[in-house]
């Protein structure tokens, strides 16, 4: 008898679902929006790059190098210097994004059929951009090698460095974040508005009187965001994995194992605001705040938290986004299982934890 | 005469200082429609809400369908039908879907979801709506629906909150009859409603006032008691008087 409550409860849900369509395309679309639009920001800001060049002993090889810089049209020269030291301060005043300095040996290693060696430097304080200055600049030293006689030469020899975030690996970092926000958005959100409506609408009160338990009432509202919050997060790696080409190289069932916990969190929080709020307009404002904000800001999806102030820092261990990133980041980018995650996965099982305890406690409370 | 549905002795609920029902004593028999009157805040909604287990009593105790409200409100829950006025069912599922949402929370099996709804859409003419959404059926019709919702599960006893609010004169009559057919069925009816010519159709009616029960009798009792022709009047002195 039950398990047949709990059924019609679980079906009831899946047809507000189902019969909602705006909120259900918005829902599944997006993750897609988000990836692509987050993806494309991330070129479209890195227009016109503001190169220094420091090229100690100048020749006519070295001038077709810098003149290469200038066709692409992307690159603007904002100084030509001589030492590394006179570029340092457009660096630290912001007025210069790369600067490609070049051997004072750069002919000479040419002329001998050595690798010639230049130096990209780029300011990465803003990761994402610096990771796409880079790649623009390495493309264009690809392309100039290329005209090198027609390539039998051993061409140029690239070392870069990243100024302010030099263990930056790609653009890749951002996508496991997304996941994040999105498993976020859709559970706690969704949850928060849809638990707040039958408050509102008063028919929260039909089934509390109701044979129904608060407990499943709870589980009946969350199973199906489950379901919906797992779809996005495959959109999202399915987006980021073919228009963006961002490496999956860990386990795909890790990874979804580990999704759902996160999910789990995020609804328990969504129930939490829920029980707390007073409207539906409050729950949603609420969810964002409580979501949102620290999902993207003080989760290490956007802005790195080692270089956050010390207060700020110890604030980010509160967040779930936090942990779960760390461990989509190790699954995705770097191939690793739990043997190296279990600590993050812990501290999010503790969470999750706590957050359900917490949210039924309080569904109990406000009702009775 | 078999047990009464409902038995209060010295039912109380305090918000801290403030004595929101105040030792509330009274039974309900078994297949009887009582009204439960009173103005806004004078303490009906906490009362229905200790009765239907949903808030636990402070002092006293209540005894529905023959489950005490605070030692056993599953065993109320299960035995009850309940209908606010505010609307009971979700506008976005169709007809058919509301039926077989509350049957299944009921613990009705597929089959007899399957014979009651039918048979409960047809005695209300809503066959033909069975999949239009709720939100699209007229209000009155929609209160009808509401109701026999509520009694899918063949409750003991059907609590209706103001269930006539908004509805128009014909339809609160139709209304009505089903109350007295219910009732007749043998289901005991605890209805609220600020309609005082509602108040005249119930067997015995109490009137709430301040938290406790200012006068518990039949409308023709409490009438004579007062020396008034209608219960809107007694309910006017009553409250006044509080």
């Amino acid at each position: 008898m039950r398990g047949g409550a709990l059924r019609a409860f679980v079906v009831k849900e899946l047809q507000h679902i189902v019969r909602d369509r705006q909120t259900l395309t918005v829902l599944l679309l997006m993750p897609l929006v988000q990836v692509l639009l987050f993806g494309n920001a991330l070129r479209n800001d890195v227009r016109d790059i503001r190169i220094a060049v420091v090229d100690p002993s100048p020749s006519a090889v070295t001038q077709r190098l810098r003149d290469a810089f200038v066709a692409t049209r992307r690159f603007h020269i904002v100084a030509d210097a001589r030492a590394m030291d006179q570029v340092e301060p457009l660096f630290r005043r912001g007025e210069a994004d790369v600067a490609l300095v070049i051997d004072p040996a750069f002919t000479e290693q040419l002329g001998r059929g050595e690798p010639a060696r230049v130096l990209l430097v780029t300011d990465a304080s803003d990761p994402n951009t610096g990771s796409t200055m880079e790649a623009y600049a390495l493309a264009v030293l690809g392309d100039y090698e290329r005209t090198l006689r027609g390539g039998s030469a051993p061409g140029i020899a690239v070392q870069t460095r990243m100024r302010f975030n030099p263990t930056l690996e790609s653009v890749n970092l951002f996508i496991p974040g997304l996941i994040a926000l999105v498993l976020t958005l859709v559970s706690a959100l969704m949850t928060a508005i849809s638990l707040s409506r039958e408050k509102e609408r008063g028919t929260l009160e039909i089934l509390l009187v109701s044979p129904l338990r608060p407990w499943q009432i709870i589980v009946g509202k969350v199973v199906p965001y489950i379901a919906l919050g797992l779809a996005n997060a495959a959109t999202t790696l399915a987006v980021a994995w073919v228009v963006f080409h961002v490496p999956f190289r860990g386990s795909a069932a890790l990874l979804l194992a580990e999704s759902l916990l996160y999910t789990l969190a995020s609804l328990a929080l969504g129930v939490l605001i829920a029980a707390n709020a007073s409207s539906q307009r409050a729950a949603m404002l609420g969810a964002l705040v409580v979501t949102m904000l620290p999902n993207t800001l003080l989760s290490g999806m956007i802005f790195p938290i080692a270089s956050m102030p010390a207060p700020l820092r110890l604030v980010t261990n509160v967040v779930p986004a936090r942990w779960f990133i760390v461990i989509a980041r190790g699954i995705m980018l770097k191939g690793v299982g739990l043997e190296h995650l279990w600590v993050e996965t812990l501290v999010l099982v503790g969470m999750t934890a706590l957050l359900l305890v917490a949210a039924v406690r309080r569904f109990h409370a406000r009702i009775a | 005469m078999s047990e009464p549905a409902i038995v209060a002795e010295g039912l109380t609920r305090r918000f801290g200082d403030f004595v929101a029902v105040d030792a509330l004593t009274f039974e309900v028999a078994r297949g009887e429609v009582f009204g439960f009157l009173g103005a806004n805040g004078a303490g009906k909604t906490t009362a229905i809400r200790m009765l239907t287990g949903l808030l636990a009593p402070s002092a006293g105790h209540a005894t529905v369908a023959g489950h005490d409200v605070g030692r056993d409100p599953e065993g109320v829950r299960r035995r009850i039908g309940y209908m606010s006025q505010r609307f009971s069912l979700y506008e976005d599922l169709t007809v058919r879907e509301n039926v077989e949402l509350y049957g299944g929370i009921y613990g009705l099996s597929d089959a007899e979801i399957r014979d009651r709804g039918g048979a409960l859409l047809e005695s209300l003419g809503l066959t033909p709506w069975a999949r239009t959404l709720v939100g699209a059926i007229p209000l009155g019709r929609k209160q009808k629906l509401a109701f026999s919702v509520a009694l899918i599960h063949r409750p003991a006893i059907v609590f209706l909150d103001e269930p006539t609010g908004g509805v128009d004169p014909i339809t609160r009559r139709q209304f009505w009859e089903m109350i007295y057919e219910t009732a007749a069925r043998g289901t005991t009816v605890f209805v609220t409603t600020h309609y005082m010519d509602e108040a005249e159709y119930c067997d015995r009616i109490s009137i709430m006032v301040d938290g406790r029960m200012a006068a518990l009798g039949t409308p023709a009792e409490l009438k004579r008691a007062h020396g008034v022709a209608s219960v809107d009047d007694v309910f006017v002195r009553l409250a006044r008087a509080g």
